[in-house]
């Protein structure tokens, strides 16, 4: 079975999944858990948004 | 004569105990398990989730498994990054699964998720262990 996944929709799996992963080990209780694997995701994906706002910039 | 400040750096050590040997290990092999035996339950459900799922949608990508004698320094860095996920990556060996396929460029991501996978697994034996030691709730 293959799967094709956009650009984008492959970093926002990435970023989800490693955002969990990250929150779980890198924080001591559940509540610092969640808000941690939250900025984590956020920054994955807003760091995705501003590289591709960069790239389309220099491309022009 | 005893040395009395030598014996408390020897306590002071780092605790060797059964469950500081067995997490590492089981989690290396299956993700999260580690932590499941500790009975931390929804911790290890999450972190397999997270790193098989990632680990499956990098082999249904069509991505490329590395193996132990690449050669060049670049695989060989791979496959370190592979062997993490354990168990997924000695299934993937035996099934001769994650053959890579150049014509998508989206397989070179699915190469990319299962080295982080396994990458992540890395990070998730090292917590299970802190949980074994004491170190870590």
């Amino acid at each position: 079975m293959t799967l094709h996944l956009g650009h984008f929709s492959a970093a926002v799996i990435f970023a989800l999944f490693t955002s969990v992963v990250f929150g779980i080990t890198h924080r001591e209780n559940t509540r610092a858990m969640v808000r941690y694997g939250l900025y984590c995701f956020a920054v994955f994906l807003g760091g995705t948004i501003l590289a591709g706002w960069a790239m389309w910039v220099l491309r022009r | 004569m005893a040395n009395p400040t030598a014996k408390t750096r020897i306590d002071a050590a780092a605790p060797v105990n059964m469950m500081a040997v067995l997490a590492p290990a089981v989690g290396w092999l299956i993700p999260g398990a580690g932590h499941m035996i500790q009975k931390r339950w929804i911790r290890g459900v999450l972190l397999l989730i997270s790193i098989a799922t990632l680990f499956v949608l990098g082999l249904m990508m069509q991505g490329r498994i590395y193996k132990a004698n690449g050669g060049d320094i670049l695989d060989i860095l791979g496959f370190i990054g592979d062997m993490g996920a354990g168990g997924l990556y000695i299934v993937t060996l035996a099934q001769d699964w994650g053959q890579g396929a150049i014509a998508f460029a989206t397989a070179d991501y699915g190469t990319k998720f299962m080295i982080v996978a396994g990458l992540l697994n890395f990070i998730a034996v090292a917590d299970a262990y802190h949980i074994a030691i004491g170190k870590k709730q």
